[in-house]
């Protein structure tokens, strides 16, 4: 395959179209098959036993009186999920978060589950279950858990990333450190100096369907599991190590999935019930509560933040530091790694440092919520940013203008980029309307940049052409929130037919080789590079056969608009063939006519967004309302521009439930006190006004349409922005998220008392 | 444990089952009748995405029992399109693209469809009240807000 990624710079016939998504129909008649809508014959009801207990050992498990119930078929602990993970201690850390071994690490955590005929049954044998627990002391903060005094979660943990092995054992597992250049001299250097520590709490993604599969392990070896997943692939991979199954026999089909943002990238009760169901013969359907997806899926790190950054008189940043803590559950993670490679990615510095450390706490595993980690770095970063500009008397966009990143800067955590948006982003929202909106009495406005990699990853596609010359394109990212419909567009754009010629599908596992899971903004940007790549292939095809169908040279043949032309002189009169008129002669020339693809995208273009925001805040009480928002984001191309929007408004939702409102609570007790949508409370439609959005296009070298992913980054600057707006209609540095009315009435009180 | 008898009206069909006496009236819908258009977010009626319309009224179908169902009208997603004519808030959702996941959008429509009858020409700030019953992580509301309003003014027109 001599597949050429680079970028090409056509004409768009299709790409940048707006048409309905070909999954629509079926989602707005309630015929969408989300992970809890599908059933099988013999179907058992699986649930899961969690703990109470924030950290306990688990010192006896007496399933007897729950397995002697009428309807029970089966009850499974740890012991039925023997270890074999082989030494790998990421798979183990996954395993033992499925199903506690011999320490219940959070309030939540699995420790038994059951499977029975019904779920009054299934809830009756949870409480037969006996579990003997030794309570152990826990910590649930972040900063505490650093302490030397703090109860130890893992006494094998030893901190990762340091000069020398430390001798004890700590929650920290790891520091890692990311910049270049002298920040003692460069701090030297710089006429203001702005000092600041930052925390953030615990957020959920907040999906509205909880997690839910289907599992089914027959006698002779071979299961499936049907799953509201973002990577059946990798579910695939980790269940099938997990039981010690063949992957080849687990057949993992993805339902529609109700909402993900990186939080259904892990396995939790999937091994669970394939566990239920080996021990039962029978299939088992799991659904969790909302209760249990709170206490024991999600969240992401809560974090502490100390950040400082100089500046020269003239607005030059000379210095920029930060150090970054993150919670990351019981388990060893890459979260503060994260923050601190994105922290400062959107400038152009001489002197940079950041060092992040991993921090084990009695809370659940930490999971990937939209651009993991970023949000909270860029948080503290842009907060003192804005202090920066606002000692140096400079405007803030002008500030960050002057020292904004640029092709060729080399990044704060390593690679020196390529062309990218933060420069047009900030210069777009300089110019944008929003910015001279009158503010009435207690509002402020607020704005910041934000940062994401993007991710290209394994990916594969088939592309099959029908007799009937339509189209049908199997791809294997699971398609969060329009991807089918993006997807269709690249084919028919590369094939030169009409999209309603086209139908997507989202393969299973056994239909398709493997992809890596729809994360990272990859969803669009890895399978349109696949679907390009297929497409091309296919094509090739049709023109042998067209040349066949002429008795000419394939040589002789191009494709145009979903033609193919034959060239030359001597062919003059030989016309056109479309892709409609070639399917139809297949059985005679050759057979099917399919494009497949498999291929590693790799390039995905970094990408960068700035929001601006107004705030309304009443100083009696410290409430707070969103009057404006604005998204300025480069999505390189823009293929299906509506939901590219779509994309953004829902990132900066999410962005302002975080800033404003949401967080885990917990108790003296380590218990989760508000593990439920009434106390968690995150936007609803009278919380939030239209949220605009001004698309920009800076092509990304590295894929044949310029496309760069658009899904996360939207998440990385609402807390900052709203925190600077909050801060300018407050008259109050805020320096904790979220920004919840007693907080934002402390802060004003504080200032008053000063 | 012996069922209870119920005859209600689903979608304008008479339609009859037995339940338990805690069974919600959602796991009815879900798993004994096969219509799976309502959805489970929450089970405890903070999350909308199981609304349907009771005898004229927005209810979250996870707090009402099965067995209040007695004679009642329900209407679900299921019964809002007309053979494959869509209703014109669901063909306007399609058009502004008022959905990613979609795990919501059977319980925005039958919210937005009660919200309509009661109100056929709504300001923004009505519909944004009118809907914030049900939960949407997706969007940011803005397109829902859209495709409601477009629908409005298409239907008083109709």
């Amino acid at each position: 395959m001599n597949f050429d990624p680079r970028f090409s710079g056509r004409k768009f016939a299709s790409v940048g179209t707006r048409p309905i998504r070909p999954d629509g129909v079926d989602k707005v008649t309630g015929r969408a098959r989300y992970g809890a809508d599908f059933n099988m014959a013999g179907q058992l009801v699986g649930r899961v036993l969690r703990s109470p207990h924030a950290h306990a050992i688990i010192r006896k498990i007496d399933t007897s009186k729950a397995e002697k119930l009428a309807g029970v078929k089966a009850v499974i602990t740890a012991a039925d999920l023997p270890d074999l993970t082989d030494g790998d201690a990421a798979m183990y850390d996954i395993l033992d978060n499925c199903m506690a071994r011999t320490k219940a690490l959070y309030d939540g955590h699995a420790v038994a589950a059951v499977a029975a005929i019904d779920a009054r049954t299934a809830r009756q044998a949870l409480k037969l279950i006996e579990v003997d627990y030794e309570i152990l002391p826990h910590v649930t903060d972040v900063d505490e858990a650093m302490q030397h005094h703090a109860p130890l979660i893992n006494d094998t943990i030893f901190t990762e990333g340091l000069e020398e092995k430390p001798v004890k054992p700590s929650n920290v597992t790891k520091r890692s450190q990311f910049g270049h250049g002298d920040v003692h001299q460069g701090f030297g250097h710089a006429d203001f100096i702005v000092e600041r520590s930052f925390k953030t709490e615990q957020t959920h993604q907040g999906y509205i369907e909880p997690h839910a599969c289907v599992a089914s392990v027959s006698s002779d070896g071979t299961a499936d599991l049907w799953v509201c997943t973002q990577g059946h692939f990798v579910y695939r991979q980790h269940c099938a190590q997990l039981l010690g199954m063949e992957a080849s026999k687990l057949r993992v089909t993805s339902s529609e999935i109700g909402g993900g943002f990186g939080g259904k990238t892990h396995v939790w009760a999937e091994p669970v019930a394939l566990a239920l169901s080996r021990k039962a013969g029978r299939p088992v359907k799991l659904v969790m509560t909302r209760d249990e997806v709170f206490r024991a899926s999600g969240p992401t790190s809560a974090t502490s933040i100390d950040v400082k950054i100089g500046a020269r008189k003239d607005g030059t940043i000379t210095a920029a530091e930060a150090t970054l803590r993150y919670s990351a559950g019981p388990y060893a993670g890459s979260w503060a790694e994260i923050g601190a490679m994105t922290a400062f990615a959107c400038y152009k510095l001489d002197n940079v440092k950041t060092v992040g450390y991993e921090v084990l706490v009695n809370r659940p595993k930490t999971a990937a919520y939209r651009a993991p980690s970023a949000p909270m770095a860029a948080f503290a970063v842009e907060s003192a940013v804005d202090e920066l500009a606002k000692e140096l008397s400079m405007d803030p966009v002008d500030f960050r203008i002057k020292n904004a990143a640029q092709e060729g800067t080399r990044s704060s955590y390593g690679p020196v980029y390529g062309p990218i948006g933060i420069g047009p982003t900030l210069e777009a929202v300089k110019n944008h309307a929003h910015m001279k909106a009158p503010l009435a009495k207690n509002q402020g406005r607020g704005m910041a940049c934000g940062f994401w990699f993007n991710f290209g990853g394994q990916t594969c596609v088939d592309l099959n052409i029908g007799m009937d010359g339509s189209v049908s394109l199997a791809v294997g990212t699971v398609d969060v929130g329009g991807s089918r419909a993006s997807l269709s567009l690249v084919a028919a754009e590369e094939l030169g037919i009409d999209y309603s010629q086209l139908k997507a599908i989202v393969a299973d596992t056994s239909s398709l080789g493997y992809n890596d899971m729809t994360d990272g903004s990859r969803g669009t940007f890895s399978s349109s590079m696949a679907t390009i790549s297929a497409a091309r292939n296919a094509i090739k095809i049709l023109r042998e056969r067209a040349a066949q169908m002429w008795d000419i040279s394939v040589d002789d043949v191009v494709w145009e608009q979903g033609h193919a032309v034959a060239k030359g002189e001597k062919h003059g009169n030989l016309g056109k063939l479309s892709l409609k008129e070639i399917a139809a002669e297949s059985g005679k020339t050759g057979g099917p006519i399919a494009g497949h693809s498999e291929l590693v995208a790799d390039g995905a273009g970094v990408s960068f967004a700035t929001h601006i925001c107004d705030i309304e805040v009443d100083p009696e009480t410290g409430s707070t309302r969103v009057i404006r928002y604005t998204v300025v984001q480069d999505a390189g191309k823009a293929v299906h521009p509506t939901y590219v929007e779509g994309q953004y408004q829902g990132g900066a939702a999410q962005g302002i439930g975080w800033a404003l409102n949401e967080e885990y609570i917990y108790g003296k007790d380590g218990r989760l006190q508000n593990a439920g949508f009434l106390d968690y409370r995150i936007p609803v439609c009278s919380d939030l006004p239209m949220i605009d959005t001004q698309i920009l296009e800076i092509p990304n070298p590295n894929h044949p349409y310029g496309v760069r992913g658009v899904g996360e980054t939207s998440i990385v600057p609402p807390l900052a922005a709203i925190a600077n707006a909050v801060s300018n209609a407050a008259g109050v540095r805020m320096t904790h998220i979220p920004m919840s009315p007693p907080r934002i009435l402390a802060a004003i009180e504080a200032e008053r008392g000063g | 444990m012996a069922g209870i008898a119920v005859s209600t009206t689903i979608n304008g069909d008479i339609t009859e089952y037995l339940c338990q006496p805690d069974e919600t009236l959602l796991d009815v819908l879900r798993d004994r009748l096969g219509l799976t258009g309502a959805k489970e977010g929450c089970g405890t009626g903070d999350c909308g995405a199981c609304s349907i319309i009771l005898d004229n009224r927005l209810v979250c179908s996870c707090l009402v029992l099965g067995a209040e169902a007695e004679g009642r009208r329900i209407e679900t997603v299921e019964g809002m399109a007309h053979g494959d004519q869509l209703h014109t808030l669901q063909q306007k959702f399609l058009e502004h693209a008022a959905l990613q996941c979609g795990i919501c959008t059977p319980g925005f429509l039958i919210a937005a469809k009660d919200l309509l009858a009661k109100n056929p020409d709504p300001s923004e700030e009505e519909i944004r009240f009118g809907l914030a019953g049900n939960l949407c992580r997706c969007t940011g509301y803005d397109k829902i807000v859209r495709a409601v309003q477009d629908a409005a003014h298409v239907m008083k027109g109709a």
